[in-house]
This record gives C-alpha cells, sequence and structure tokens, in this order.
C-alpha cells in the first residue's frame, strides 16, 4: 500500500520496490518455518550473487571481502552464495580465491574457521577484463548464467562499484547493454555504489541519470557505511525508544549542537582523490549531514525506508544557510607539525599534491533548522584531518537552568549539561550533569554519567559493511540514503563551497592542534565554544 | 584479576566486599546487564563458570555460582569473588553447607543486581519443574540442558508439564544453525512436504525436538532415526519428485540437496556452551516456538 500523499514517481518506485522484492519477502511469508516470533532465526539474504567490481581496491581488500566471510561465519550468508570477482588483472578464480582468503585471515572480525572457508572459496569465481572491453561483459554475464546453474542462484544479482566514480558510467552502460541489469521475472538485480556521490549538485545530479538509465532508483543502494554503524542506529533507538530524552529534545531546552568528525590521519595514500574535494564534500555533504537528520528529524510513521527518508528529507530541505558566510562558516588546511609525538609534514607537502592548492583538510559551518522544534538553535558541524585525535560525536549541549538557587561562587565552574552520542571510537553515550563535590561546602561541578556500548553489549558489533551488505542481499533500504537526500545535502553544502572558491588559501592550522582560529572565533562570535575532545 | 576469599560470611559482607573491590579497581560504575545464576556440582564448576564468563563478554553480567556442598555438615557461607580485567562483569562462587544448601535463594537474592533481569542455569542436574524451584523463581529465565543428564530426551519430555514461560533448555540453542538453514531452504518455494526423518545419534536430546518442531511447522509426521553421530547427522524431508536433505557426518559441514537443485555446501559446526548461552540471554522475553515444539515432543514421547 503506499500512501496518498505520495509522489507520482515514488508510487511507481514503491510498486517496483514490491515487485522486486517479492522472491524474499513473499517467499519469506508463505514459509511454514518462519514466524515472528521465532526471534532466534536471523533474516538470511536468500540465494543470490555478488558481484565485485574493485576487487583490487583497499575497500575491498580491508572491509568488504573480511564482511563477507563474516557474514558467512554468523550462518547468514544463503546457501549456493557465490562471489565473483572482475577486475584488470590476468587471473584465474583460485588467484582471487587466494585474495580473498589472504584478505579474510588479515581483516575478518571473527576467528578463521576452516568450514566456513569451504562453504565461500567454493562459490568464488573470477571475470578478467577491462570495464571498456564488451567481450569481458559478455564473459561475465555467461558465467553468472552458468553460476545460477551450477549454484541455484535464481538470477539474483547484487553489483557493488567499488571503484572511481569515472567509471561509473562504463560499468553501467556496459550492465545495461548485456541485459545484466534487467531482472527476469521473479528475481532482482540490484546496484550498489559508494560515495562520492558527485561533487556538487550538478555531477550529482547527472550521476544519478546515468545509474538510473539501467536501474530503478529501488534497486539503487547508496552506502554511506556511517548508517550501518550500530551506534547511529542507536540514535534512532535513543530517541524514539524512550520517554526520556524526547520532551527536551527541542529549542525550549537546547542551545546548540555540535557534530564532530575527526580524524588524527593526514591523506593516507588519498592524494589524487582529496585534492580538489576537501573536507567539506568528503565528509559534511554526506556523513555529518546524515547524522544531522537522524538527530534533528521528527519521528517517523514506522522504520520503513519511505516513512524514514521522508522524515529525513523534511529536515534537510528546513536546514538554512547563515546569512553572511565569511563569519559562520570556516576552513583551514593543515601545516607541519607534531600529531601525537610524530612529526608530519603539512597539506601542501604532501605527496601528490600541487603547491598552490586550495583544498581544505579542516571545514566548520553554522546551519540552522527552520521548523518549530529548532529555530534559533544552532547545529554546528566541523570535520577536519591531522587534528588532536580520531573520534566522531554528536553532542546536544542544552541549556543553562533559567535560574540558581546557589551562590554564584557554587556554581562558578558548572558548565552546560550535555548529551554526547560517542559514534567512534568507544561507542557509547555520554551524560553531563552538574553534581556537589563532596564536602561541607556547597560547590557544584559537571560529572559525566556513561553508557559504553561494549560495556553492556557485545564485545565487538557487526562491522558496518556487514549490515549494509546483507541488507542490500535482503533488499532492506532504509538504512541507504535516497537519491533526494544526496541532491538537498548538496543544495546545502553548494553555496559555501561556491563561496569559499571566492576566498583563496585555507587558513593554516598546525597538525595536531584542533583546526583554524577562524573556527573558534566563530564559535566565540556566539559566545560559545567548541567541545574540547 | 583479582580475587578473594571470604570463608563463614554473609550476603551483605559479600556485597560490602563486592563494592570496595571495584572501588579499588577505580572502577565504580557498573554497566552490567543482567544476574546469572549458576547452580551446579562442584566438578561442574569450572567449565560452567568459563562459558558464563565468555557469555558475559556479550552480556556484561554479575554471575552468583551456588554450589551445594555437604548438607551433613554445620551451617556454613563461603564465597570467592573474582573481579577482573579479563571480564566486564563480576564472578562470585558460593559454597554451602549444612541447611543452607536447601535455602541458597536467601543468599542469592540480596546479591541480585537491582532492577535488571535475572537468568538461573542448571548446567547439570535441574529440578523438574524450573520455575517452582527457589532459585528458578527468582530468575525470568530458567535454562536447563537437557544433553548433560542421563536419558535427557525423557526428562525433556517430562519438563512439558511444568513449563512455564522462560523456560528454555539448551538442547534447543542448538538447534539454530539448522533451523536457520532448514528455514532458508524454504524461503524458495517448496511443494509440500510429505514426511520427514531426523537422524541422529542414539539418545540426542536435540533431535526430537527438532522433529517436532519440523512436524508442527510442515504439519506432516516426522521421525527421528538412529545414526552413527557424532550429534544430528542430517534432515530428510520427502516432497514431491524427490527430498530436501541436509546431511553432515562430520559436524563441521553440512550438504543441502534440493530436487532439480545442484548440491550446496553450509557451514554448520557445533557450537561451545558460551555461545549457546549467549544466545539464550540475547533474547529474554519467553520462546514461544520452544513451548510449542517441547509440548508436541511431550505428546508424542513414548518412553
Amino acid at each position: 500500500m503506499t500512501e496518498p500523499a505520495a509522489p507520482v514517481e515514488e508510487t511507481a518506485a514503491v510498486a517496483s520496490a514490491a515487485a522486486v522484492t517479492a522472491t524474499t519477502l513473499e517467499a519469506a511469508a508463505a514459509n511454514p518455518l518462519r514466524d515472528p516470533r521465532d526471534k532466534r532465526l536471523p533474516r538470511v539474504a536468500g540465494p543470490c550473487v555478488l558481484v565485485l567490481f574493485g576487487v583490487t581496491g583497499d575497500l575491498a581488500k580491508r572491509k568488504l571481502l573480511p564482511a563477507i566471510y563474516d557474514l558467512g561465519n554468523r550462518g547468514l550468508l544463503p546457501p549456493g552464495f557465490s562471489l565473483v570477482g572482475f577486475a584488470r588483472r590476468d587471473w584465474a578464480n583460485q588467484d582471487f580465491a587466494q585474495l580473498t582468503h589472504d584478505a579474510v585471515k588479515e581483516h575478518a572480525r571473527t576467528p578463521f574457521r576452516e568450514e566456513v572457508w569451504k562453504q565461500l572459496a567454493e562459490g568464488i569465481h573470477f571475470v578478467p577484463g577491462e570495464f571498456s572491453d564488451d567481450g569481458a561483459f559478455d564473459a561475465l554475464a555467461m558465467a553468472l548464467k552458468e553460476i545460477d546453474q551450477t549454484r541455484g542462484t535464481g538470477g539474483n544479482y547484487a553489483f557493488y562499484l567499488s571503484v572511481p566514480p569515472k567509471f561509473f558510467p562504463t560499468v553501467v552502460q556496459q550492465l545495461k547493454r548485456t541485459g545484466l541489469a534487467d531482472a527476469p521475472e521473479g528475481s532482482w538485480r540490484r546496484v550498489v555504489i559508494e560515495k562520492p556521490f558527485g561533487h556538487d549538485l550538478q555531477s550529482a545530479h547527472e550521476l544519478n541519470e546515468i545509474t538510473n538509465e539501467a536501474f530503478p532508483e529501488s534497486s539503487i543502494f547508496r552506502i554511506d557505511h556511517y548508517l550501518g554503524k550500530e551506534t547511529v542506529q542507536n540514535i534512532m533507538a535513543l530517541r524514539f525508544a524512550n520517554n526520556l530524552y524526547e520532551p527536551i529534545w527541542n529549542r525550549s531546552y537546547v542551545d546548540h549542537v555540535q557534530i564532530t568528525m575527526a580524524e588524527d590521519i593526514g591523506l593516507a595514500g588519498r592524494a589524487g582523490y582529496y585534492d580538489g574535494i576537501g573536507a567539506a564534500r568528503d565528509v559534511i555533504q554526506n556523513h555529518l549531514l546524515q547524522l544531522l537528520a537522524l538527530v534533528a528529524m521528527e519521528d517517523p510513521t514506522s522504520f520503513e525506508a519511505n516513512a524514514l527518508r521522508r522524515e529525513k528529507e523534511k529536515v534537510l530541505k528546513a536546514v538554512r544557510l547563515p546569512a553572511d558566510l565569511s563569519l559562520n562558516t570556516a576552513r583551514g588546511k593543515y601545516a607541519a607539525g607534531w600529531q601525537g609525538g610524530e612529526k608530519v609534514v603539512g597539506y601542501l607537502d604532501e605527496e601528490g599534491i600541487p603547491a598552490d592548492s586550495v583544498t581544505e583538510t579542516y571545514a566548520a559551518i553554522k546551519l540552522e533548522i527552520a521548523n518549530r522544534r529548532w529555530a534559533g538553535v544552532p547545529f554546528y558541524l566541523r570535520t577536519g584531518k591531522r587534528l588532536g585525535r580520531r573520534v566522531t560525536e554528536v553532542a546536544v549541549v542544552f541549556q543553562k537552568a533559567p535560574h540558581l538557587p546557589f551562590s554564584k561562587d557554587d556554581t562558578e565552574i558548572l558548565g552546560h549539561n550535555a548529551l554526547v552520542i560517542r559514534v567512534q571510537p568507544d561507542e557509547g553515550i555520554t551524560v553531563r550533569f552538574g553534581s556537589k563535590v563532596p564536602g561541607t561546602a556547597m560547590e557544584v561541578r559537571d560529572v559525566s554519567m556513561d553508557f559504553a556500548y561494549g560495556e553492556s553489549f557485545m564485545e565487538s558489533s557487526p562491522e558496518a559493511y556487514e549490515r549494509l551488505l546483507l541488507d542490500v542481499m535482503i533488499g532492506d533500504p532504509p538504512l541507504f540514503p535516497h537519491q533526494r537526500e544526496v541532491e538537498l545535502s548538496w543544495k546545502i553544502l553548494d553555496p559555501i563551497e561556491e563561496f569559499w572558491a571566492t576566498q583563496g588559501q585555507p587558513e593554516d592550522y598546525p597538525a595536531g592542534t584542533w583546526g583554524p582560529p577562524s573556527a573558534d572565533e566563530m564559535m566565540a562570535r556566539d559566545g560559545r565554544v567548541w567541545r574540547r575532545l | 584479576m583479582t580475587s578473594f576469599m571470604l570463608t563463614d560470611t554473609t550476603a551483605g559482607k559479600i556485597s560490602g566486599q563486592l563494592t570496595r573491590l571495584r572501588h579499588q579497581m577505580g572502577a565504580p560504575a557498573v554497566g552490567m546487564v543482567l544476574t546469572l545464576v549458576v547452580v551446579c556440582d562442584e566438578r561442574d564448576q569450572y567449565d560452567s563458570v568459563r562459558s558464563a564468563t565468555e557469555a558475559a563478554r556479550e552480556h556484561p553480567s554479575r554471575i552468583l555460582v551456588v554450589i551445594n556442598r555437604e548438607s551433613d555438615e554445620a551451617n556454613r557461607l563461603d564465597a570467592e569473588l573474582r573481579v577482573g580485567e579479563s571480564t566486564p562483569g563480576e564472578v562470585v562462587v558460593l559454597r554451602l553447607y549444612g541447611e543452607l544448601t536447601s535455602h541458597a535463594d536467601s543468599v542469592v537474592s540480596p546479591l541480585l543486581l537491582p532492577d535488571t533481569p535475572v537468568v538461573a542455569w542448571w548446567p547439570g542436574d535441574a529440578p523438574a519443574v524450573p520455575s517452582k524451584d527457589p532459585i528458578g523463581m527468582l530468575a525470568q529465565r530458567r535454562i536447563t540442558d537437557a544433553k548433560t543428564v542421563p536419558d535427557g530426551i525423557k526428562v525433556l519430555a517430562g519438563r512439558a508439564k511444568g513449563y512455564a514461560p522462560g523456560d528454555t533448555d539448551l538442547a534447543w540453542a542448538r538447534l539454530t544453525p539448522w533451523r536457520s538453514l532448514l528455514a532458508a531452504a524454504f524461503d524458495q518455494p517448496v511443494d509440500k512436504v510429505k514426511k520427514g526423518f531426523v537422524d541422529a545419534a542414539a539418545g540426542n536430546a536435540s533431535a526430537p525436538l527438532l522433529a517436532a518442531w519440523l512436524s508442527e511447522r510442515l504439519g506432516a509426521p516426522v521421525k527421528v532415526a538412529d545414526s552413527a553421530g557424532p550429534g544430528l547427522t542430517a534432515v530428510r524431508l520427502t516432497v514431491d519428485g524427490g527430498e530436501i536433505a541436509v546431511t553432515r557426518t562430520d559436524a563441521r559441514l553440512a550438504t543441502l540437496a534440493r530436487p532439480g537443485q545442484p548440491d550446496r555446501h553450509v557451514a554448520l559446526a557445533r557450537r561451545h556452551t558460551s555461545e549457546l548461552l549467549a544466545e539464550e540471554l540475547r533474547r529474554l522475553d519467553s520462546d514461544e516456538i520452544y513451548e510449542a515444539a517441547l509440548k508436541r515432543l511431550s505428546r508424542t514421547y513414548k518412553g
């Protein structure tokens, strides 16, 4: 059933989505062995093939292949699951199997077990070729047909494009030409793409046109691995499963919100990609604005993809930029300095970076949300490389108590109450509040109440990619951003990027510190400070 | 790991000592989510505590081990406290002597974590009606293990009568990977099942539970047949035009066969007690599916 307000294109998308997922969901509903009350049985993907483009890349080796193994180890891969690698290498199946084996041994989260590896290895195939080579894709189509017969995968394919965006058009065209993008009746075809989803609104739009030519929106899964993280999903649990926070989650009680993603590393070999893109496009456009949407949105009517995406879109649409961008944004690039006891070079001295680069490695922006809940509450977003340490968090900082019955001296060092959602590392939630210091005098000071994920739940929660890959294979889209969200995010960032483009070189900050002075000045103008992390 | 012995003590002293130990270690905040009460013999103690502490990595718990010693000695309570860096929770091993052996609940109840779930686990012998047991009455979830007792199937069948929501048995948890694989096989359309067999080593307590679950869900007779083992070795279901079969002879790798499709291998390893326990602790609500399977097992059991 579709909601009456849904626009026409969405209604169509919902209908086709229903048709595509029918094989899995309908059969599951008719399955006599499944029962919603039987919570021990995990969600297992139906029979399918995962085709991985870019198997030799860093992401494949460090995250994707280990995640596939971990899924297998947890019993979540279907019998007959097959993995097909495609790359420009003169390899046979066993060479790819060897690469997978090494990647799994080195990076898998769960212990290596021979029988799980055996199950996985049986389904590993490799197709060599270039993206522009028609013959190679014809060979891929043939190989997939054969796998359907020998492994019983029923024509269900997921194509994971772990390749630079410039290859997207070629690969998508090839999938269309060979008919691999069209699902026959009763099976599905899905495509998974990684960020960056363009570098501005227009390019994002063009990229989507290209993908849309071959795949309908409902079959496109955009991976923002942050959304696969347990802590990020827990934002929704925290807000909507509890009664404790929602009453104060608004402009009457919240002073401002700080969303931070700080990295201690520099470019780490990504110079070619990073220069010209910069911190804001790399991090704010996707991760931080998604976090903002989850923290600020209204409660969705359900956790189905449509309901959730609609709320996120609403809040992204309500985001307003400050009138004077020069006073309410800051950007910087790291200069040589000491980071965590190590001497490191400045951005312009990094290998592969031109000496006149104007790319920022630090970006901070102030946003407002024009709706009844948030009017007047600033959201400060910041991200940077070569900062003091690696940390990602969302801090909701509350207003000071309207009246303090204590003398001024008693509460001199009392700060704002705050609720901090620590996304990584050391996932958890901290609540900061004032407490009496033991002793005869009435002195109130800030203390923290702490919930650590690792302390109350699993020793190691599943990697984001495990969850996301499983969702792709099951066809469950809530954790994947919709194209509309991508475009709305670019609409927020584009004017800022345009403004920055007229401002010349970003300000320097020494590596290992917390960003340029202009970022602190920006907060000081509002009478606030960045949290010391 | 800090270990501390208390002899001839009381629950109050134990409680105080635990608080002191935690403060000494500089970790006064408790992130423990439940209390696990393990009732066992001295000889099961080591393995049970080990499994429980491993499960506690996933579910940080206060683990209370109750060991009943000689009942004809003078009344005495001895306790061994372990608070460690290696585990996120705490372990208290309680040794009860004399008349106290029949009043274990009086020791356990003041040591339970406030306002969090309590789980009782009998790694070996367990009361016939766990929910009527003094310790069982304190717990929301009561875990028994039919594998470790002689004549496990009979014990299991008998337990159906006294079943109360929250009862569960590790013989059922051992089946989850099998059930998950079978359910995955039925995610593709399958013809009506006519009959079936579960093959297992003689006396395996999980096999009749699996057969009961399958007959309950499929509406077809599923029988247990003896095999050489180890453990469960096969499930064979007869459908139109052939047989859906999962076979596993080495306790590690299984083969899934279905009509008109190639055979496929799936990892299906036996699991450690700690993994079974962790699965039990993940869901603390009552397991209606187990209840249905258990009651069917008891109806069809011919001792």
